[in-house]
């Protein structure tokens, strides 16, 4: 009886599905393309005020008095805030030292102008690039050993040591972070940008000791967020505090782009030196690193023990990491926290220990890819990477790159990542009418989440995606985690589909006796209810759905992480290989960007025109951070000199090259489900690009990013400048 | 950003007679891509705005006997894509075409490429022209990746103007007004080291604005520009090489070649260009020309790599003028 057994929530087979695994453009794509679509930092509620934050210009500094009188005078100011008032410490340059709001942009610029500060400057470290001046700013973390390295590198064949650097970067993210807050008596309306839709209200409650429940929040599109928009954050608060004090009118603070690079967060560095050696047949037998990076004050930034990355196997290991606190603005998730900055320091040792073998790495990453959790995962990928870059054509040993100033070289990176679905709950709604509505408190993050929600209930309900409409956005809707580590496509389209799946089981128990059949016979196709073969007893979708006459279907479905493994509709746990095909003009030490080939496992790809898109995207973020991304401070007078986008560069459109993409679309890896795409294609780049060089140019650049400076010292540190 | 007095003549006349006796009385905009960024982050202000778009006199590239007339309103895109420019004076044409963006190609002017001020971080971060903190320039001991590699101390920005090298190269004149009269000052002396931190980078008075910039004709004379820059997309050039190359038969009668991007003026290397004279172009006079332009250089901790894309950016000028290599401006 369908009353009591567990329903069939599995994914329908490959070969039945009519929407699932087949590209569907984004419901929204229209709308962004066309402008029409509206970002939280686009609304204007009526009567509006703007917020501004006053940022404090120094590294380290106790505020010794503030006077805001003067911008309280101010035509148009409604309120202002002290946010570190006399004798409070402030950590970083670009931290919030008191906030206004006002009846239009400009006058609320003049008044933080107007506010006046006196600090007391106090000692600070802005740079950790160089381990010697960190002084007691370094922490170093306890040594971890796993077998005998010291016998390891004494008996190996082959050892390499070099130093290996990235520095930290910043998100980016298009629009910046921010929000609206509005208050209608003991309720507050939050507007935010936000990765955490269902989360970010009980967050702001928190800090202001409102409950939950009196917080709504709204959110249709999001200008990018890549792991830096969870918390409701200190903006947050100021707005709703701003907006408290000026009678409960709307109050906007948006961060401008200078303080978005300064404290909106950043990705931790990495610097090391790095030991590894294999014997003669090139088997890596020993590893050993000792890395320091920043994640801003609290030090941190780097999880050490993922060393050596993806290889984790490797039998004799010794693992030294020390943190270094700056005095600058807080690390925050980084598409992919860790993996980018482990994989290139990993990635390069092997691809220079191969060149000091004179090997090809490709065989020295497929010879060693039993070290790894996954090596059928990883032989397969990467020979499919190498057959889509023609490695066998292309490489060449090190430096043999022939005589023209132009050398062209190959370069692999490897990565891994999780991606299991996180908690999600979904409301499905079936009305008599036939309309259709899919509820869940989830974000599109500009993944295209809006639309596989679409497509996994056309799917199970036999509907075009058109007839589904997506309610997301909304902490009103059932609760669905924030949008981290990869989660949100297994999350979403699990609850989706058991929801939708419950539904149709109520239309079908509906709509059974009028059929002459009982539930279990019949099936949703092509908007028919039809009984399992036998076409000629059927009812069309709106004729089933009229048979509930005023009742509508609702139902809902979850997606539990504790209990998903064993349901199987989404899991964890992907590789993924890239190649980069990169020249250099070893003459001006530009690197320019042929190919990108990024060979990922994926488990069940639901819209693979998004997925592709995903890998796109973060490729792209790749190609800027090997090539351009770097936070420059100066330890003289402790500023960021480059928080804007002009001298904090990102690619242009002519400079990302070509990418090609494969997904690793498989009955085998089909059946693992469905698992997150985000993070893991943004790993790989940094180290293949990096390796890449280093093929073309025959020597290492040791720091990202690869720009024309450390290009040309790497030449002529080997006499090879031209 | 400061309140200050709008206006908007229909005539240069009216537009002199706004213009003040120093820059924080009045100052003159055109395109605006640089003067209200420097507004907005508060490093410059002052009592007046006189835009000049709309001053008719003020626009128009026409030849005249000489050679070439370009009004100073004249945006870089209306700049590159004047078959005028681009027959005679690719040299011009691949410098505009190398500015930034096509939105700041539509919006910025020639007059304002010359009138512009130094990107340099400290000075556009609140440090003052010379970056100076507690009576000591900033640059040496700092990050001074994009600084100049000559004539630097105590400045040490480099000229942000991407037509000037050009016009050096291509012996142009450019023509000031003032409410007292005009006067003509060669574009290779309208660039100027300043000596005081609140000097400018150009020889024009508060009273005064840029009228037009004529280049004599090029008729016979191989010209071209190369660029480096590190992003293929919107990007300052890290360094660049105009050159100018005065033909009798297949040999250099007489040569100038200007770097950009190097110092606080565009940079002639005299003795480089001299060293052409009587000599065919190929790629070993070329280098050794290439290698001259730099041997002066005087690079600070960062920028050492600059003296070598000076060099290539000459030798692949030079190559390019010739019609041998490198017609882009960008490899």
């Amino acid at each position: 009886m369908p009353d009591t057994t567990t329903p069939n929530y599995h994914w329908p087979p490959m070969a039945d599905r009519r929407v699932i695994g087949k590209s569907h453009s984004r419901l929204d794509g229209i709308q962004k393309a066309s402008g029409a679509a509206k970002y939280n930092s686009d609304i204007k509620p009526a009567g509006m005020l703007f917020g501004a934050i006053l940022t404090c210009p120094h590294a380290h500094a106790r505020v010794t008095s503030i006077d805001t009188s003067e911008a309280e005078k101010i035509p148009g100011v409604t309120a202002v805030r002290v946010i570190m008032g006399p004798g409070k410490e402030v950590q970083w340059g670009g931290a919030e030292v008191a906030s206004v709001s006002a009846t239009s942009e400009e006058a609320a610029n003049d008044a933080v102008k107007a506010i006046k500060v006196e600090y007391e400057e106090l000692p600070f470290l802005v740079r950790e690039d160089d381990i010697s001046k960190a002084g007691n700013r370094a922490k170093a973390a306890g040594e971890q050993v796993t077998g005998d390295p010291d016998k390891a590198f004494q008996e190996a064949a082959y050892t390499h040591e070099g130093d290996y650097g990235i520095p930290v970067i910043t998100h980016c993210c298009l629009e910046s972070h921010g929000n609206v807050v509005a208050w209608e008596g003991d309720k507050l309306s939050l507007w935010p940008s936000t990765q955490n839709v269902s989360g970010i209200g009980g967050d702001l409650g928190r800090a202001i000791n409102v409950s939950a429940a009196n917080i709504h929040v709204h959110q249709d599109h999001i200008g990018g967020g890549f792991g830096s928009k969870f918390p409701a954050d200190l903006w947050g608060v100021e707005a709703a505090e701003l907006s408290k004090q000026s009678g409960g009118k709307p109050v906007k603070i948006f961060l401008d782009r200078k303080t978005e690079l300064l404290i909106a967060g950043n990705r931790p560095s990495a610097f090391g030196h790095i030991k590894v050696a294999a014997d003669k047949d090139g088997k890596i037998t020993a590893w050993e690193s000792k890395t320091w990076s920043t994640g801003g004050l609290a030090g941190g930034g780097l999880s050490a023990d993922l060393f050596p990355y993806v290889y984790r196997k490797v039998p004799n290991r010794r693992i030294n990491h020390t943190a270094i606190s700056t005095n600058t603005g807080s690390a925050r998730a980084w598409r992919a926290p860790n993996h980018e900055q482990v994989s290139y320091l990993t990635c390069s040792a092997i691809e220079d220990l191969a060149a000091k073998m004179k090997m090809d790495p490709l065989e020295v990453f497929l010879k060693n890819a039993d070290l790894t959790m996954r090596e059928e995962a990883y032989t397969s990928q990467l020979k499919k990477a190498a057959e889509l870059a023609d490695w066998k054509k292309n490489w060449h040993q090190r430096g043999d790159s022939g005589s023209g100033a132009v050398k062209r070289g190959l370069g692999i990176g490897v990565g891994t990542w999780g991606g299991a679905g996180h908690a999600s709950q979904c409301q499905a709604t079936i009305h008599p009418d036939g309309s259709v509505e899919v509820e869940l408190g989830s974000q599109d993050l500009g993944t295209g989440t809006r639309t596989i929600i679409a497509m996994v209930a056309a799917e199970t309900l036999g509907l075009p995606v058109s007839a589904i409409n997506v309610k997301i956005g909304d902490s009103t809707y059932p609760p669905s985690g924030a949008s981290g580590g990869s989660t949100t496509v297994g999350g979403v389209s699990s609850s989706t589909r058991k929801a939708t799946v419950n539904a149709l089981d109520k239309l079908f128990a509906a709509v059974a006796p009028s059929l002459g059949t009982t539930p279990d016979k019949l099936e949703a196709v092509d908007r028919r209810i039809v009984v399992k073969g036998d076409t000629s007893k059927s009812l069309t979708w709106e004729a089933a759905c009229r048979k509930l006459g005023t009742n509508k279907i609702s139902e809902s479905g979850e997606n539990n992480p504790r209990t998903a493994p064993r349901e199987g509709l989404n899991t964890g746990g992907v590789a993924g290989v890239q190649i980069a095909d990169v020249s250099v003009d070893t003459e001006t030490g530009l690197v320019k960007m042929n190919r990108l080939i990024a060979v990922h496992d994926c488990g069940l790809i639901i819209n693979p025109k998004t997925a592709e898109s995903q890998i796109f995207g973060a490729c792209i973020m790749s190609v800027c951070s090997a090539l351009f991304e770097e936070r420059v401070a100066d330890q003289q007078i402790g500023r960021v000199l480059n928080p804007d986008m002009e001298f904090y560069k990102l690619a242009g459109i002519m400079d990302i090259g070509e990418i090609i993409v494969h997904l690793d679309i498989s009955p085998e890896n089909d059946k693992r489900g469905v698992i997150g795409l985000g993070e893991p294609p943004a790993i790989p780049g940094d180290a293949a690009i990096g390796n890449a060089v280093a093929n073309a140019i025959g020597v290492r650049v040791p720091q990202l990013p690869l720009t024309a400076d450390r290009v040309l010292a790497a030449l002529a540190s080997k006499g090879g400048n031209a | 950003m400061t309140p200050f007095e709008y206006s908007s003549p229909a005539s240069l006349n009216e537009a002199l007679g706004l213009l003040g006796s120093s820059w924080s009385d009045a100052v003159v905009l055109a395109g605006g891509t640089d003067l209200i960024s420097l507004m907005k982050d508060g490093v410059f202000s002052t009592k007046r705005v006189v835009n000049v778009k709309d001053i008719k006199d003020l626009g128009g590239i026409h030849k005249t006997g000489h050679g070439l007339r370009i009004g100073s309103t004249v945006t870089f895109d209306e700049l590159a894509s004047s078959p005028l420019v681009r027959g005679e004076y690719p040299s011009l044409h691949e410098a505009a075409l190398g500015i930034a963006s096509p939105q700041i190609r539509n919006m910025g002017t020639v007059g304002g490429d010359l009138c512009q001020r130094p990107r340099c971080w400290y000075y556009r971060g609140g440090y003052g022209l010379f970056a100076m903190k507690d009576g000591k320039s900033l640059v040496p001991n700092g990050e001074n990746k994009y600084h100049a590699i000559f004539g630097g101390g105590p400045a040490y920005f480099v000229s942000a103007s991407s037509l000037g090298p050009a016009l050096v190269a291509l012996g142009a004149t450019i023509k000031l007004a003032s409410s007292s009269g005009s006067r003509t000052v060669e574009a290779a002396k309208f660039f100027v080291t300043p000596s005081d931190e609140n000097g400018r980078e150009i020889d024009l008075k508060p009273n005064e604005l840029v009228t037009e910039i004529l280049v004599p004709s090029a008729s016979g004379v191989k010209n071209a520009t190369y660029e480096i820059r590190q992003r293929e997309a919107i990007d300052w050039p890290l360094a660049t090489a105009s050159v100018a190359l005065h033909m009798k038969g297949s040999s250099v009668a007489k040569a100038s070649i200007v770097l950009g991007h190097v110092a606080p003026t565009p940079w002639e290397a005299s003795q480089a260009a001299a060293g052409l004279a009587g000599k065919t172009i190929s790629e070993d006079t070329a280098s050794q020309a290439a290698e001259a332009a730099v041997s002066g250089a005087q690079p600070l901790s960062q920028n050492g790599y600059k003296v070598q894309l000076a060099k290539v950016a000459v030798k692949r000028a030079l190559l390019a003028a010739a019609g041998k290599a490198h017609t882009a401006h960008h490899a």
